[in-house]
Parts: C-alpha cells; sequence; structure tokens
C-alpha cells in the first residue's frame, strides 16, 4: 500500500476521535465506562508496544543477553528516576551502541 | 434595520488580538514538545521512511505517539487495519477531550468545528479549557483555541521536519529504530502511578510478548485491550476491596 494513502487513512482516523463529539449534539456525552478505562489506554498500550520491541534481538547478545534489552533495562532505570524523555533515549541508545561496538 | 451582507462577514470576523493571545500562550510549551517533535522525525526515518513522509505524517496525523507507533507497525510488515485500530487505541483520549470542549464551541460553524478538532493536541486542549472557564461568554474562544493549536501544529510540523533531515543523514549501523521504544518507556514508566496501572502494563506487555507469533500483529491489538480491561477490573476490585476495610 502506498505510504501517503495510509497517512491519510491515518489522518482521518485521527481527526474523526477529535471531531466526534465537537460535530454531534453537545447534549451526548461519552460512557462512563470510557472515562474508566481511557485512564488505562497509555500504561496498556504503551507496554504492549515496548515490550515485543525490547525482546527482539539485534544479532548481539552479551552471554544470554541481548544487548536490546540490557539497553532498555538501563533506559527504563533513567525513567524511573530522571522522567526525563531525553535522558532515557541517551542512555538506551548510549548502551546500545556502545555494547554493540564492544561485541560486535 | 439589518443588513444580510454585514451579518455574514461578522460571523467569519476574526478577533485577531485573542488569536495572537492564543499564539503567546503557545510560546513556552512549543519549547517543551519541539524535542519530541524532533525524535519523531529522527525515528520515522529510522525505520525507512522518507524525511517528506515524516512531515507529511506530522502535517496531517499531528499525534506523537500514534505516529511513533504506525511507524513501529509499519516496519515489522503489519497490517493497514492493525495501524489505524492502534492509532485509534492510542488517540482515545482525544473523544473525552472533543466531548468536553463541545458545550463550549456550539456557537461555531462546521468548519471552524473541523479545524479546530484537526489542531487540537493536549496542550491546546489544556491551555483553552483553562481560558474558556475563566472568561465570560462572549470570549473569542475560537480565536484562542486556534491561536494555541496553530502554533503547537506548526512547532510540530517544523520540528519533525528538522528531526527527519537529521535522521536522514545518519547512518544504518546507528539502529535508530530503537529510538521508538525506548520514548514509549519514556512515556510509559511515568504512567504506572497506581497498581491498577502497573496491572494494565503488566498484562498489556505479557499478552503481548505471548502472541507475538500471531498474524497481523493481533499480539498488540489484544494485549492492548487485555491490558485496559485488567486496569479497570484492578480498579475495580482494589476500591471494593478498600471500602469493605473501612466498613
Amino acid at each position: 500500500m502506498n505510504i501517503w494513502l495510509l497517512i491519510v487513512a491515518m489522518a482521518l482516523v485521527s481527526l474523526a476521535e477529535r471531531a466526534s463529539f465537537l460535530l454531534l449534539n453537545d447534549r451526548l456525552r461519552p460512557p462512563p465506562m470510557l472515562e474508566r478505562a481511557l485512564k488505562y489506554v497509555p500504561a496498556a498500550v504503551l507496554s504492549a508496544l515496548v515490550a515485543p520491541a525490547v525482546f527482539s534481538s539485534s544479532g548481539v547478545a552479551l552471554g544470554p543477553l541481548d544487548v536490546r534489552l540490557i539497553a532498555a533495562t538501563l533506559a527504563t532505570t533513567v525513567a524511573w528516576l530522571s522522567g526525563s524523555v531525553i535522558g532515557t533515549l541517551a542512555a538506551g541508545m548510549g548502551t546500545l551502541w556502545a555494547l554493540t561496538w564492544l561485541l560486535g | 434595520m439589518t443588513d444580510p451582507t454585514r451579518s455574514r462577514l461578522a460571523l467569519v470576523s476574526v478577533d485577531w488580538r485573542t488569536l495572537s493571545q492564543g499564539f503567546k500562550d503557545a510560546l513556552p510549551m512549543v519549547l517543551g514538545v519541539a524535542p519530541f517533535g524532533m525524535i519523531v522525525g529522527v525515528s520515522i526515518v529510522g525505520i525507512g521512511l522518507t524525511a517528506v513522509d515524516a512531515t507529511l505524517m506530522s502535517a496531517l496525523v499531528v499525534a506523537g505517539a500514534a505516529q511513533l507507533a504506525a511507524t513501529a507497525l509499519l516496519g515489522s510488515g503489519a497490517s493497514v487495519l492493525t495501524i489505524l485500530l492502534t492509532v485509534a487505541v492510542i488517540n482515545l483520549r482525544h473523544v473525552m477531550y472533543s466531548a468536553s470542549l463541545s458545550p463550549w464551541l456550539k456557537r461555531y460553524g462546521l468548519g471552524g468545528r473541523l479545524l479546530m478538532s484537526f489542531v487540537m493536541v493536549d496542550q491546546t486542549y489544556a491551555m483553552s479549557m483553562l481560558r474558556f472557564e475563566n472568561e465570560g461568554p462572549d470570549y473569542a474562544r475560537r480565536e484562542y483555541l486556534l491561536g494555541v493549536g496553530l502554533t503547537m501544529w506548526a512547532n510540530w510540523v517544523a520540528t519533525t521536519a528538522i528531526g527527519a533531515l537529521l535522521g536522514a543523514r545518519l547512518p544504518a549501523t546507528w539502529q535508530l529504530d530503537f529510538t521508538i521504544p525506548l520514548v514509549f518507556l519514556a512515556l510509559l514508566v511515568p504512567q504506572i502511578r497506581s497498581r491498577p496501572a502497573l496491572f494494565a502494563a503488566l498484562t498489556g506487555a505479557g499478552l503481548a510478548l505471548a502472541l507475538a507469533a500471531l498474524p497481523y500483529n493481533l499480539g498488540l491489538i489484544v494485549g492492548a485491550l487485555g491490558g485496559i480491561v485488567a486496569g479497570t477490573v484492578a480498579e475495580r476490585a482494589l476500591g471494593r476491596a478498600a471500602s469493605g476495610v473501612k466498613a
């Protein structure tokens, strides 16, 4: 499939959600169920996205551990301690590059 | 005496002062979002898309986490349906924003409401609601929201383009595709503030890993939905346990 067509389809999905209640009758309210479920969307979706990527193989390993798993573990620690996106990226990519260079 | 031409003009007349107030209020946030825009640009070209694709995606989709997820899925050969479903689930919060803004904006026409929807991101929503609640009924809400929203949008597109152009110059041995799970990790960790959220995350990760071999990245969809259900159920169960202790 053409990538631009996919981008347009993604844009339409995004716009439909943002416009939903703004275009509908304003007396309609979302069900309380949606509000409750919404709290857990980030934790559930992000972890489902992260886990397979972190346990995927890069081809370079330190003993039984793939370097990507080691880099992700360090990055998680930095995210926990600092809460900084840039810091997490620096720790993760720095570890990945250093270990790949040393072991690859 | 009413002049129909004049009243029609008045409908599309723009309160420029409020528009520029929105612009000014958005400026400090522009700095905060800029690194994320650049990371998204770098990551998207890291998976093999061009800088033009990355910029176009930011201009039309305007949702960082959803763009990164879609890009990662695209790289792993997921189906179009999986990608669109993932975008929809990640952006589900926008439905809530839409519902909460709608009573404030009902006086504006269809075109105005569509444009406001298009540029509405987390920061634009938060700033606009804060303003609307503190101003009178005649406040130029459309202008304020668009002043913030268009500024955030332009910044998002520009910073993605800069990141994409930088990323396109970096060699493949840098493994820039790994920046995507790292950004998600950085966003995920602060989300785990409660036990139900921890249940949601563990269930999402566990299901996604266990079902990773399923076609069309169904493991992701099942993991995400399972995690949401787990969080909701855990909240209820823990809430009941807590009230049981009190009684």
